[in-house]
């Protein structure tokens, strides 16, 4: 069934970057907006706004009844989530299914099957995708068995977790015991869910993650994948693709991987399977599906021409998928900056406020996906995210030469960003030579705020 | 016994009250922590670990308006507390709730708006007289849209 008029139930650059496609489509808009958010870039573009509510994410963009409602009362065909908020939260998908409204992502179950991780493990796992050695563990007495077993660094992780949130790294076995029922307590009061499980902690992973597209039919392909280990905090900071360094074997093995995991769930849409790449065993371990598009997408479309929320639409029309695996051929390098309203000067402290003035870098090769303008506020009541900067080139070297030159012409008043993070991270031997861990952030950090002399010392 | 919507609802209102800020309630399980809007938030215990605590039973909440001045001196705008559809009555093919020239207190009610089924009763909060209606019956209303004008009683 045609879909001609989508609710966008999201605000910032993900809510632009939507509308942009829908105005390509022919596709009308109405954007569902907070009351800080009315005169925002995302409201202007869209053909109608909506003031769902206050400012509070609670009382606005995570209220599923309103969004319905909503939708409903603008006779919308659709719903498209973005990311975050009530992306991947299956009462939403579940509501649109009941009151005939298309969700533009997976049905209800597969956000259920894919939101509980060890779920999530246990489909891996029949889908033939490695998992990092672990289980679940339900008392003090299994924790201590299975880790002893694994052998310690260990991670324990919230069931209801995910995106690096619910996750406890445990030294030695012996401190299990305190960790388990700090992580069990913590689980229960963030996600209201005590379950946790246990994992073997890779000291030098990467993370990697596979892009599919999924007709919901058993028809699944990938668009390559997306190395995203630059990382503080578990928040993403600078991806790209191709990963460096990785063999071509290796690469093949961890795309069918992500394929399989897809397969098994017959899942509908745009996902990403996410790896951790453990470099000392030459091995990867499934950590998770994203069942949503993810901020990172656009490094995907850059190399593939592919609209990937164009795709989605496609998808949730019900059509077959337009792509086959021979369609997808990846060229070049892309990378990605978020440039966030946090001060790199002050711990990546947030930021909110009024941007006086806002400059981005445009050119060949260069995309900025934002919803910053001049004049534009940063709200403090949700994420810092003001734009994204991707940058295409022939290969890795001139694509970071041109994401240097982008973030040097970038320029930002009004807010605290961590562009001069950026800028030195770009600079960097070791990020310059690729495939760095995901503690090369902190890493990073930490040789930066050492004084000249320890460099002498050492 | 267990908490239903209405008791809840008294709760509030002995709370309302009370000369106390906050008031904290458990019987059979069911954890009842009620504060009122301006008071400083107590320091609470920590959550006791691993113990999912039951919901309380969900309290359909009175929509509260926002009144905002008119530009008019004299007038206030009763505007929508929440997205949903407005009904001017409380059923189809009855009386509307208030009419042009319709008397109406704080606590008068001047619609109802549907989010989802779940029906919102919207007071006036103010009195006054009701000088111009903007809404339709059965349109969608969106939070902070202006439903009618009143002329405040002097």
């Amino acid at each position: 069934m045609p879909i001609r008029r989508i609710l966008i139930a999201n605000r910032g650059e993900i809510a632009a970057r939507v509308i942009r496609t829908c105005k390509t489509l022919g596709i009308e808009t109405v954007l569902a907006a907070s009351e800080v958010d009315l005169d925002s870039l995302p409201a202007r573009l869209a053909d109608r706004t909506l003031c769902i509510g206050p400012a509070r994410p609670s009382d606005s963009y995570l209220k599923v009844d309103t969004i319905v409602q909503a939708a409903l009362g603008v006779k919308a065909d659709a719903i498209h989530p973005g990311y975050g908020f009530l992306s991947e939260r299956a009462a939403l998908a579940r509501l649109c299914e009941e009151e005939g409204v298309t969700f533009i992502g997976p049905t209800s179950k597969q956000i259920d099957a894919v939101g509980d991780k060890l779920r999530a493990r246990a489909e891996a796992q029949a889908a033939g995708v490695p998992i990092a050695p672990g289980g679940p563990v339900e008392t003090v007495g299994e924790a201590m068995v299975l880790g002893r077993e694994i052998g310690a660094p260990l991670l324990l992780k919230a069931v209801s977790g995910g995106g690096g949130r619910g996750m406890k790294r445990v030294e030695r076995v012996q401190d299990l015991p305190d960790a388990f029922a700090l992580a069990a307590a913590e689980a229960g009061a963030a996600f209201g869910d005590a379950r946790v499980y246990l994992e073997r902690l890779v000291a030098h992973g990467r993370h990697v993650e596979v892009q599919i597209l999924g007709d919901g039919k058993g028809g699944v392909v990938h668009l390559g994948e997306r190395d995203c280990s630059v990382q503080r905090r578990y928040q993403k900071l600078i991806e790209e693709t191709p990963a460096p360094l990785l063999s071509e074997e290796f690469r093949t093995r961890i795309h069918a991987a992500g394929v399989r995991f897809a397969e098994r769930l017959s899942y509908r849409g745009a996902g990403t399977v996410e790896f951790l790449v453990d470099l000392e065993r030459d091995a990867f371990y499934f950590l998770e599906m994203n069942a949503r598009i993810q901020v990172e997408h656009p490094v995907t479309e850059a190399v593939t021409g592919v609209d990937l929320v164009a795709e989605q639409i496609a998808i949730a029309e019900g059509r077959p998928l337009r792509l086959e695996p021979r369609d997808i051929r990846r060229q070049g390098s892309a990378i990605e900056c978020r440039i966030n309203a946090e001060d790199a000067a002050r711990d990546f402290h947030p930021s909110p406020g009024t941007v006086q003035a806002a400059v981005w870098p445009a050119g060949e090769g260069i995309r900025v996906d934002t919803h910053i303008v001049s004049g534009a506020r940063v709200p403090p009541f949700y994420d810092s995210l003001m734009a994204k900067i991707i940058v295409h080139g022939a290969d890795r070297s001139s694509a970071l030469e041109r994401l240097r030159l982008a973030i040097s012409q970038t320029h930002v008043e009004g807010v605290a960003t961590n562009l001069s993070f950026h800028a030195e991270v770009l600079a960097d031997p070791e990020f310059e030579r690729g495939g760095v861990d995901t503690s090369y952030v902190p890493r990073f950090l930490q040789r930066r705020r050492l004084p000249q002399e320890s460099y002498a010392n050492g | 016994m267990t908490l239903t919507a209405k008791d809840v609802a008294e709760i509030m209102r002995l709370l309302e009250e009370s000369s106390f800020d906050s008031l904290s309630l458990e019987i059979d399980g069911v954890k009842l922590k009620l504060q009122r809007g301006s008071a400083p938030s107590m320091p609470l215990a920590p959550d006791p670990p691993a113990v999912p605590a039951p919901e309380a039973p969900a309290v359909p909440s009175p929509a509260k308006p926002k009144i905002k001045p008119a530009a008019e001196p004299g007038l206030a705008e009763v505007v929508c507390p929440l997205l949903g559809i407005f009904y001017r009555a409380p059923k189809p093919g009855e009386q509307p709730f208030v009419e042009l020239g319709s008397k109406v207190e704080e606590d008068t009610v001047i619609g109802i708006v549907e989010v989802m089924k779940l029906m919102n009763s919207v007071r006036a909060g103010v009195k006054g007289e009701v000088v111009e209606i903007l809404c339709d019956n059965g349109a969608l209303v969106e939070y902070g849209e202006i439903l009618l004008r009143v002329r405040l009683e002097a």
